[in-house]
């Protein structure tokens, strides 16, 4: 997450993530600024979810959230790179078989 | 990595229509001027609730009220999802504020003309959103991924916007002699302020070359003009009601509408704080972010003492 410039009066900056139905994930939705966490959810009720886009929403403030470095991200996912074994399409297997 | 393999990388990025995101590598140009641009379209978002919240209590039913409440509540979701996009590139919320406050931020030009009857509550959603959404469907594809996100949530929910306002001008096209007046007379203090929402012309657009390469623009000002121009005229149509423009005609061999001259003197005294409403407009907006300070205030000390209050009695503990 970018650095806030610090000013002592802005209010704190969390991010919001959204469960749009019973059954699936949170996703992110986007951030807004509040007080507290309270204040949080329910700014997140008026900004972003307004046409029932949400059935539950979380929210981080967002100096909480730690995240991999874009410019290491070469390397940082290199070892996934040369392992296509892990894939089902990398076995070939008879047209004949099925159930697999 | 030297600056020159970072832009090298960008550059690849951008070809290969991958977004940018917040924390990578991003020439300081392209930084300045998506910072510009989308703290600009957040600023218009909000100016933009003053000409109709000047409606709201005037609406002539509970219906239209409702539907204009539900607007106006939009356009500050929209300026709020912009400046958090805005913000991803390290421009603080109170910064962008006090840009906006003290005139050195610019907004749409659209939003310093005047609101005097009814009829331009369907005349702005008709027209005034339906070229913002021209320029905003344009920018879903743009390459900075927050901007282009924030942009697709709000194109969902504009396509109400404009309906609502086509909708306004259709029932009144079908009443009294003095409504059918009343629309025609907003469409014509509309039009040409709507098209010059799109900007200066091509070859008056020194940012133009720049942002297309970027891929921040997907579309010159003059291509989204010409579009929104096209699909505008079969609407006018329908709703019986004339575009006030004697030189607006079809031409086959373009495959487009040809139109006259805007007026680019209008548009720039607009632009540089001369327009009917400017001062007005500051002014509220001005206004209603001073009054609010009491509010912050106390949330903040509201905030601090459960803070302390919760040190005490983890202490007392």
């Amino acid at each position: 997450m970018p650095e806030q410039n610090s000013n002592k009066n802005e209010w704190p900056l969390w991010e919001v993530f959204i469960r749009s139905k019973a059954g699936l994930d949170h996703k992110h939705a986007g951030s807004l600024h509040a007080i507290d966490a309270q204040m949080a959810i329910e700014n997140a009720r008026d900004v972003y979810t307004r046409r029932m886009e949400g059935v539950s929403i979380w929210v981080v403030e967002s100096k909480h959230v730690h995240a991999s470095d874009p410019d290491s991200s070469g390397a940082m996912f290199d070892p996934a790179n040369d392992k296509i074994y892990r894939h089902p399409t990398f076995y070939d297997l008879p047209d004949e078989l099925t159930h697999m | 990595m030297t600056v020159r393999d970072f832009q090298q990388a960008f550059d690849e990025k951008i070809d290969r229509e991958i977004a940018i995101e917040p924390r990578d590598w991003m020439p300081d140009n392209y930084r300045k001027t998506l910072i510009r641009q989308i703290s600009q379209h957040a600023h218009s978002e909000i100016v933009g609730m003053l000409p109709e919240g000047n409606w709201i209590t005037r609406a002539p039913s509970l219906r239209r009220k409702a539907v204009l409440l539900a607007k106006v509540q939009d356009e500050a979701g929209h300026g709020l999802y912009l400046y958090s996009a805005a913000e991803t590139l390290g421009i603080t919320r109170d910064e962008m504020y006090e840009q906006l406050h003290t005139g050195k931020a610019k907004y749409s030009s659209i939003f310093n003309y005047p609101t005097t009857s009814w009829a331009d509550m369907g005349a702005i959603g008709w027209l005034v959103d339906g070229a913002a959404i021209m320029n905003q469907v344009a920018l879903c594809r743009t390459s900075y991924g927050p901007y282009a996100r924030a942009m697709v949530r709000i194109c969902k929910e504009e396509s109400f916007h404009q309906r609502q306002g086509y909708e306004i001008l259709l029932q009144m096209s079908k009443g009294t002699e003095i409504q059918r007046k009343m629309v025609q007379d907003s469409i014509n203090r509309w039009w040409w302020p709507s098209l010059m929402m799109f900007g200066p012309s091509d070859d008056n657009s020194p940012n133009t070359e720049q942002s297309m390469r970027w891929r921040v623009k997907r579309f010159t000002n003059d291509e989204l003009r010409q579009r929104f121009v096209d699909v505008t005229v079969e609407q006018c149509n329908i709703l019986g009601m004339k575009l006030p423009d004697p030189d607006l005609k079809w031409n086959e061999e373009r495959g487009h509408y040809d139109f006259g001259e805007i007026n680019w003197e209008e548009f720039w005294n607009v632009v540089n704080g001369n327009g009917p409403c400017n001062k007005e407009r500051l002014e509220a907006r001005t206004k209603a972010w001073e009054n609010g300070q009491w509010v912050r205030d106390a949330a903040l000390a509201y905030s601090e003492k459960r803070k302390q209050r919760a040190k005490s009695d983890t202490k007392a503990a």
